[in-house]
């Protein structure tokens, strides 16, 4: 029981630890891929702590929603952290599956847009708006390549699912894979915000999503809010190193083998940050009426995902 | 998507090494020691135009591209004041300007420090005396430095604000 | 003194509960008196499924009623008529033959006609009885129909008479009964396209009044279309249940979809009842299919999550409609384009629409979650169904449900957002006033059984198992998992909502301490709005409804339709000077403008041809009564 205790805390520390990390190594090899030597990799944790010495600027039209949000929204994704298959196959919370996983996004995604409209600004009100319809114009395309994985997996569980693929690796190896593979790309650029959904670097209001929610937010609300940002970032990428190539996951919770299976997910990841940074530096930002056509492409992924598993039954 | 990672890797990384810049002058005291304890190595910068001809915000616009690159010192711009540490404040500050001016740095949290960039921001510079004018930046917000030029070539704005920060000066 | 009878309704819901419960538990029993009623008698049975849908109408009426105590004795208050809407709505799912329940049926659609009616001289109210009353009859001649029917065909108007006749029938009386009962079902719930009359009667009632409409009533329409799928007509061909699957999905998309581009707060909480209504039918109809594959078990599953998110919704509705009654009472108005800044002036109101909101999403870890996270359970093991058109069914089905979640969540970001937050946007939203004691309460009650029933599934789900068990006639599963956890089929999913909110509470106290301990600065400074240096910064720099609402538009701009108008007010003297601009842009109706409007023109034609036979002539009608009579001599 204390092992289990002790892998979980280990697990939300990783993830917390990692979230930071995967952002500032995205932003160096974007910066490296146009020519410029960027900022360093482990500048977002001097970000962070700079910005918990600051102090909180809050708007008078505000209520208590706009100072819970951030711990909310920490909240799910340190839920999300612990069910989420990291260093073990099965993690030891296993209480839940990806629909749960999906309605925790959902969860930090309503506090953030209600925050966003709390201050009573036209900016929070738009990134609102946005981001919820971003947000529920997605949820088709998941549940779908959940039901893709589940039909193949026989569980909706995420233990289950990695250990089923970890166990046996021809199942993972086949078209319909990488058609779900390819939507939940495309899911994760629209939850996470990154290009060509929405570009996190961006100063011009009428452009930004997410960005738009957070513009009221400083000292440690808005350290909260990025860490959050960025270990939903770090969650989405786990998730699809994961489920969909569990080769090198431990199935026990041997500590040796969990330290390989750390150093193999770690690469695995980097493969995947590399190949994120490569798409975001060679695509435009779409027009934001152009994003419901996107996400409509990655449903039909999906959709073709489990209609291969049903025709070659 | 191709060609243009073949171009990357054609043109490599251009960034110039950090400028040893002018003298700049300060008022007060050494700011980077200081700054370097507040802010550790993370200055979130948020330009206000008070009133300026755009000079020296298309020599700023030139720090983030590849050549002056400022986000390798840690320095980034933001959009929101409420993100920001530092406000860069350029042209004399115009009467319309002085109170949206006063409402930023309000807006900004502390520990906040304002830089003047430009001989406008410091004194008000070809426009002094003007009736459209209300002095330089030091007569709105409390300036704690000054990057004089007319306009400050990205470079000078550079090695001041790395003065700023206090970095190379350990 | 006028919140007497609502005092006594508490009393009655809470003793119609204990009875449901104790139904629910196994107690059954009958109760025939031969003279109150025609044709049969007054017949009352309890059995599991009765027991939890009286015990559903019980907690809803306790509550509704301990928040009425709190508006009773103002003007279009309705004492009578509510009890007596409250007593048929008990009546309906214990009734045991035809005329039991269809004459408790008429007591409550005219009790709640009434209900609605309660501002006499308004025109909008009047328009919106009249739409309801009609609806209701037209379900309640269907339903005629198909009993009288099935009275023609065994002999009897006992359900239980029909359920044991039932695989004697014929195919074709047997679909013929069951498309008019559905029918008159789904009308009845508010099914797509039978929907209309349900986004203008219950904004029209006062709030607790369309608390039990949106939470009980249409229920009752789902209770009945159970009883008709599953028992009265033996089994079901699979037509019946992909045909309900599909109406429920269809329901479910066009109810939220109407439900985002509305601004009239408690219209929006009726076109979301449509919404989850299509999600429980989504339920119920996954059930028939699984039952006609053979697949007893998940039949039983996707049946215990159509019911369980009845109860669930209608503890979610009543509260978010009381909630709304609440901000209608202290505003003055129902627009939300009006409101704004009310969680200052009426937290406990805006604390109880939070949770209400918060549970309607779906989010975890309250009951809205809990059963939509059965019903996909449910959806995603369709694999174990061998026909891959029935497989594609499903997963339109389970698209529709996650889109639906989606726009829900965003639905009442919406709802609650421009309610309660930020700044007022009129007069009347600056001088709102909190709630009464009694409504505090009421809202309460419902808050607390969303609570307990989002965290205690394993608890609520075995009794569920039970009460759909009887009416599949399959043995419930042993177990559904320990006291913590839900366990579902033998590994394929499982639930643990304790130690999700346990995770949740760790989540918020870690950070908060951890913070703390770091020494982080809590300094705070409390300071204007960023409005980019702006002079002048008002309410109406704020975000609308209607603003809010455009991106969805745009999308599902071929489903809305919608018209732009825009009105230029310009100066005498020029045209380029713009004194005033007035912009809407509404959402045009599919149903009323390609369904209602045609079938309307053609029975008014159709009587119009009708009429010329009323001629005023003795000579005529005499003929037509001397033709008639030949007629049944020769068909005799």
């Amino acid at each position: 029981m204390t092992a289990e205790i002790v892998l979980a805390v280990l697990q939300v520390l990783v993830v917390a630890a990692g979230g930071p990390l995967l952002v500032g190594a995205l932003r160096t090899l974007k910066a490296r891929l146009v020519g410029r030597r960027g900022p360093r990799v482990l500048q977002p944790y001097a970000d962070l702590a700079k910005l918990l010495r600051k102090e909180a600027v809050v708007s008078t039209t505000t209520s208590w929603i706009f100072r819970a949000t951030p711990y909310v929204l920490f909240s799910t994704m340190v839920v999300a952290a612990l069910i989420v298959p990291l260093l073990v196959a099965r993690p030891v919370l296993d209480f839940a599956g990806l629909v749960l996983l999906v309605y925790l996004f959902v969860l930090g995604t309503f506090f953030l847009a209600l925050a966003g409209l709390d201050a009573g600004s036209a900016f929070g009100g738009m990134g609102s708006s946005r981001e919820v319809a971003v947000a529920a114009l997605a949820e088709p395309t998941i549940m779908v390549a959940v039901l893709a994985l589940a039909l193949r997996a026989g569980t909706t569980n995420l233990g289950g699912i990695v250990e089923r693929f970890a166990l046996d690796p021809l199942l993972a190896a086949n078209p319909g894979h990488l058609l779900a593979f390819s939507a939940l790309v495309i899911v994760m650029l629209a939850e996470t915000g990154r290009l060509p959904v929405d570009n996190p670097a961006t100063h011009l209001e009428l452009t930004m999503i997410h960005e738009a929610m957070v513009l009221e937010y400083s000292g440690h609300y808005l350290a909260l809010v990025e860490w959050a940002a960025s270990m939903k970032l770090f969650l989405f990428m786990t998730l699809l190193v994961n489920l969909f190539l569990p080769w090198g996951m431990p199935v026990t919770a041997a500590p040796l083998a969990v330290l390989v299976g750390l150093l193999v997910f770690a690469a695995k990841l980097a493969v995947l940050t590399a190949a994120l940074a490569v798409l975001e530096t060679s695509v435009a930002k779409l027009r934001l009426f152009r994003v419901p056509e996107l996400l409509a492409g990655s449903f039909a992924l999906a959709l073709l995902s489990v209609l291969s598993v049903f025709l070659l039954r | 998507m191709i060609r243009q990672l073949r171009l990357a890797r054609r043109t490599g990384i251009v960034t110039e090494p950090a400028p040893a810049g002018p003298e700049l002058e300060r008022l007060g005291q050494q700011l980077g020691a200081e700054v370097r304890r507040r802010f550790g190595r993370s200055l979130h910068i948020r330009q206000v135009d008070a009133g300026s001809c755009n000079g020296c915000e298309l020599e700023i616009a030139g720090l983030t591209g590849p050549h002056y690159d400022l986000e390798r010192f840690g320095l980034h711009f933001v959009a929101s004041p409420r993100h920001a540490d530092c406000l860069l404040v350029t042209g004399p500050v115009t009467r319309n300007m002085a109170e949206a001016l006063r409402r930023t740095w309000a807006a900004t949290p502390d520990p906040k420090i304002v830089v003047a960039a430009g001989d406008c921001a410091h004194d008000c510079g070809i426009f002094a005396g003007s009736y459209a004018v209300v002095g330089g930046v030091a007569a709105v917000v409390p300036v704690d430095a000054v990057i004089p030029g007319c306009p400050p070539s990205p470079a000078a704005l550079l090695a001041g604000l790395l003065a700023v920060i206090g970095h190379g000066a350990r | 003194m006028a919140s007497l009878p609502y005092a006594a309704g508490v009393v009655a819901g809470l003793g119609g509960a204990w009875i449901g419960i104790a139904g629910m538990l196994g107690s059954t029993w009958t109760v025939r008196i031969e003279s109150l009623v025609p044709l049969g008698g007054l017949e009352l049975g309890m059995d599991p499924l009765a027991g939890l849908f009286l015990a559903l109408v019980g907690v809803c009426t306790a509550g509704t009623s301990l928040y009425a105590v709190g508006t009773a004795g103002e003007p279009g208050d309705d004492p009578a008529a509510y009890l007596a809407f409250v007593g048929a709505l008990g009546l309906v799912p214990l009734a045991a033959n035809a005329m039991t329940f269809l004459v408790a049926w008429e007591i409550m659609s005219l009790a709640s006609w009434m209900l609605v009616l309660n501002r006499r001289d308004d025109r909008t109210t009047q328009s919106a009885a009249w739409v309801y009353a009609v609806m209701t009859h037209v379900g309640l001649a269907c339903l005629l129909a198909g009993m009288l029917l099935l009275w023609a065909h065994t002999g009897s108007l006992r359900f239980a008479d029909w359920a044991a006749a039932a695989p004697a029938l014929a195919p074709s009386v047997r679909g013929a009964a069951w498309l008019l009962l559905a029918l008159g079902f789904a009308g009845k719930a508010g099914v797509i396209p039978l929907h209309v009359w349900l986004p203008l009667a219950h904004p029209a009632a006062p709030s607790h009044v369309s608390a039990l409409m949106s939470g009980v009533m249409i229920k009752l329409g789902v209770y009945g279309l159970v009883r008709v799928s599953f028992e009265w007509l033996g089994p079901t061909p699979l037509a019946w249940g992909v045909v309900i699957l599909l109406a429920g999905a269809v329901s479910a998309v066009v109810g939220i979809l109407y439900a985002l581009v509305d601004h009239d707060l408690k219209r929006l909480l009726a076109f979301c009842s449509i919404e989850n209504i299509g999600i429980v039918l989504i339920g119920v109809g996954a059930a028939m299919v699984f039952r006609h594959a053979g697949l007893e078990a998940l039949a039983l599953l996707a049946l215990v999550a159509a019911l369980y998110h009845a109860v669930n919704h209608a503890m979610f509705k009543a509260l978010l409609f009381l909630g709304a009654g609440a901000v209608v009472h202290g505003v003055g108005t129902r627009s939300m384009e009006a409101m704004g800044g009310l969680s200052a002036r009426m937290p406990w109101t805006a604390g109880a629409f939070l949770l209400g909101s918060l549970a309607i999403a779906g989010l975890p870890p309250l009951n809205g979650f809990v059963s939509e996270w059965m019903t996909f359970q449910a959806l995603l093991q369709n694999v174990r169904l061998a026909d891959p058109a029935l497989n594609l069914v499903f997963v339109v089905a389970l698209a529709a449900l996650a889109l639906t979640a989606g726009l829900g969540a965003a639905c009442f970001v919406k709802a609650f957002g421009i309610t309660f937050l930020a700044l007022p946007r009129s007069e009347a939203a600056g001088r709102a006033h909190e709630a009464t004691l009694a409504m505090r309460l009421g809202m309460l009650a419902f808050a607390l059984a969303c609570v307990l029933l989002g965290l205690g599934p394993t608890v609520v789900v075995p009794a569920l198992g039970r009460a759909a068990g009887a009416v599949l006639g399959a043995a419930a599963p042993g177990a559904w998992g320990d006291l913590a956890t839900l366990r579902l089929t033998d590994g394929f999913a499982q639930l643990s909502p304790l130690a999700i909110a346990a995770a949740l509470v760790v989540g918020v106290v870690t950070p908060l301490v951890a913070l703390a301990l770091a020494g982080v600065s809590r300094r705070r400074r409390r300071y204007e709005t960023w409005g980019c240096g702006r002079m002048l910064q008002t309410a109406r720099m704020e975000y609308t409804a209607t603003a809010f609402a455009d991106p969805f538009k745009r999308v599902f701009r071929f489903f809305y339709r919608p018209v732009r108008d825009l009105q230029l007010d310009v100066h005498p003297e020029s045209r380029f000077f713009v004194r005033r601009m007035a912009y809407a842009n509404p959402a045009r109706s599919i149903f009323e403008e390609w369904l209602y409007r045609p079938a309307l023109a053609g029975l008014r034609g159709a009587v119009a041809q009708a009429q010329r036979l009323q001629s005023g002539s003795a000579s005529a009608y005499l003929t037509y009564i001397f033709l008639t009579l030949l007629l049944l001599l020769v068909l005799r």
